[in-house]
């Protein structure tokens, strides 16, 4: 999902711009992806390592129905549904029969998933990756105030995860599946004893978070290649950012979103820049992109030395 | 002897009969899978001390495996080309030598333990587990883009390393080396366990604020722990590089660390000899469904799921009944 790493010269004040953007893109996209992770751990208080699959799952069903029928809002509508159906699935045959274990349980059973997942998709799919066209309405670049030309599909990108992000607080704070989520969050023995049907709850979080996850998945598969095991590296991005933002809080999903997608692509580019201020260009690009490729694991150590619970947490 | 004591014995004189058979019959390929068995359940006995012990979760011993690996690689490749390491400010050369490597490999992995270890357990519970997980894929990502050392492609070796006294280029030559550092590494743990140090990790694994106030430090007892346990899980790392002859990034990367947590529960969390039974059923599986179908890690990812659902305790606490099961 990293955007791509231009191999510049020297840092123009437009290329530095364009990388702002695709940090943006970068960030709004592991926001879809960390959103539904932190709300399952905070509600439920499940670490979930098959939701990388939700967001392959989501890929692979936009990319067959957009093969098929040739509309990219079908393809959408498409990995929406699958990912929150296959959400739903997991969550009454498996997941509800881990929420009272203990986080090791449900690390290996949720590996197992991956598993299953994973392999299952490549029967099916077999192990060539699938490729999802960017709609006409969407392609090509578009002139930016200052003479910027960047590519539409990426702002739209940009767009649709603010759209969302804004939705899911809206979501959280101001409807009745908000206040018991929340409530859900802070003291679940009581809302079952208040008559909320608290494993209907649990489901219907889980396939929220699974369908963020599938929008997010077929939005990129656009960019890049639908293929098997592409869930993981963005799953492991998303564990970054909750554990930067706090596990459980949305707002810090967002902030710790938005802080790793801008380190990634700035530190691509301007780490070999800085290097090449002393070493020679090989060396420097060598080093550089060595080093950028180890920037947002040092800035998660940075901020949990200065905070061990994240920026947003709260005491567990 | 209790039961779980006459399951030990029957298991280790398994995997060392399995070979040993296969040496009589002259099938060389049973060998090589019964040592990639003994290897990795070397790198388990190493996880088991962190996770068993001092229940602490680590999804980043890829990390420490990886390490390993890598200083058998960097150590071979560079005596393979005439190559020293470092000229100034002294001279050091690349070597050919498992002792040595074996050092370099429990050196190296014991370093980065202590320095993982030392800003990971600033954390507890799913935050470790998240930025255990981050850290192997630190150096993951920078073994991929590390040009010196193959990158992508990995490092390779032509000769097998040599060990004083030794053929370790016949397969049964090398499994008993390896199964020797099992054993050894199997007596280490199961010494640890009843030592002072063990009781007072596993104290601080089930009420810390207890083990506090008797004045001992769980931080450190826990630090301690993982150092050792990342040094042991290394030097699998550097015999499973000599194994393959070859390193590459794929030690590093985060389904190795899956895979080493599947061969502790697999087996039996903290049963000293779990590991060893989950990488034995690990090897098997693999081999077995793996010829009946390509898609093998289906069967696996069930038979997982099927453990950690109704067969807690693994296969070790499953036959030997409660004991000390983690709980």
């Amino acid at each position: 999902m990293p955007a791509p790493r231009h191999k510049a010269i020297s840092v123009t004040p437009i290329l530095f711009i364009e990388q702002v953007l695709n940090g943006l893109q970068f960030g709004v996209m592991l926001f879809l992806m960390a959103a539904g992770l932190t709300l399952v751990f905070g509600v439920m208080g499940l670490i979930n390592l098959a939701h990388g699959s939700l967001y392959m799952v989501g890929a692979f069903a936009a990319a067959a129905v957009a093969g098929a029928t040739g509309s990219f809002l079908l393809a959408l509508v498409a990995a929406l549904a699958a990912a929150a159906a296959a959400g739903t699935i997991v969550e009454l045959v498996v997941i509800r029969r881990l929420y009272h274990r203990d986080h090791l349980d449900q690390v290996l059973a949720t590996f197992a998933l991956i598993l299953i997942f994973s392999e299952g998709t490549r029967w099916v799919f077999g192990s060539f990756p699938l490729y999802l066209n960017i709609p006409d309405y969407l392609s090509g670049p578009v002139t930016l105030p200052g003479g910027i030309e960047y590519p539409l599909y990426r702002l739209a990108i940009i767009g649709v995860g603010l759209a969302v992000a804004v939705g899911l607080f809206w979501l959280v704070s101001h409807t009745r599946l908000g206040i018991r989520i929340r409530a859900g969050e802070s003291d679940r023995e009581m809302i079952a004893a208040l008559g909320v049907d608290i494993s209907k709850l649990y489901t219907v979080v889980f396939a929220l978070g699974a369908a963020l996850a599938g929008l997010a998945g077929a939005l990129v598969g656009a960019i890049q290649s639908v293929q098997v095991g592409m869930g993981e590296p963005v799953l492991i991005l998303a564990f970054v950012v909750i554990v930067i933002g706090g596990i459980g809080s949305i707002k810090g999903a967002l902030v710790g979103a938005l802080m790793v997608g801008l380190t990634d692509t700035l530190g691509g580019v301007l780490l070999p820049a800085l290097f090449r201020l002393f070493l020679d260009n090989s060396a420097a690009t060598t080093t550089g992109s060595a080093l950028a490729s180890m920037l947002i694991y040092i800035l998660m150590a940075v901020v949990l030395i200065w905070r061990p619970r994240g920026l947003f947490g709260v005491a567990a | 002897m209790s039961r779980e004591g006459w399951i030990n014995a029957l298991l280790l004189a398994g995997v060392a009969g399995v070979p040993l058979w296969a040496w009589a019959v002259d099938e060389p390929f049973t060998i090589t899978l019964a040592t990639r068995a003994a290897i990795l359940a070397l790198a388990g006995v190493g996880l088991n001390i962190a996770l068993g012990l001092g229940g602490l979760v680590s999804l980043g011993h890829a990390a420490f495996f990886g390490i390993g690996g890598y200083a058998m690689g960097i150590l071979a490749s560079h005596a393979q080309a005439y190559d020293p390491i470092m000229e100034a400010p002294i001279l050091i050369q690349g070597t050919k030598s498992m002792p040595v490597i074996w050092l370099v490999a429990v050196a190296a992995a014991a370093l980065a333990a202590l320095v993982i270890g030392a800003l990971s357990l600033r954390t507890s519970g799913v935050y470790f587990i998240m930025i255990t997980l981050a850290f192997g894929q630190m150096f993951y990502f920078f073994a991929i883009s590390w040009p010196a050392y193959g990158g992508e492609d990995g490092l390779s070796i032509y000769v097998r390393n040599g060990f004083p006294g030794l053929n370790t280029l016949d397969p049964i030559q090398f499994f008993g080396l390896c199964f020797a550092l099992l054993l050894l590494a199997l007596l280490f743990s199961a010494r640890l366990a009843k030592a002072p140090f063990g009781l007072a990790l596993n104290a601080a694994r089930q009420v810390p604020t207890r083990v506090a106030t008797v004045g001992l430090s769980p931080f450190r007892l826990r630090l301690v722990a993982f150092v050792m346990s990342g040094a042991i899980t290394g030097l699998a790392g550097a015999l499973f590089a000599d194994l393959n002859r070859f390193v590459s990034p794929t030690m590093f990367s985060w389904q190795t660390s899956g895979e080493i947590i599947v061969f502790v529960i697999l087996g039996g969390v903290a049963r000293t000899c779990g590991p060893v039974a989950g990488a034995a059923l690990f090897v098997a599986l693999e081999h077995v469904l793996g010829d009946l179908s390509d898609y093998w890690h289906i069967y696996l990812g069930l038979i997982l799921l099927a453990v950690v659902l109704f067969a807690r305790g693994g296969i070790v606490g499953t036959l030997a009944g409660r004991g000390r099961a983690h709980d």
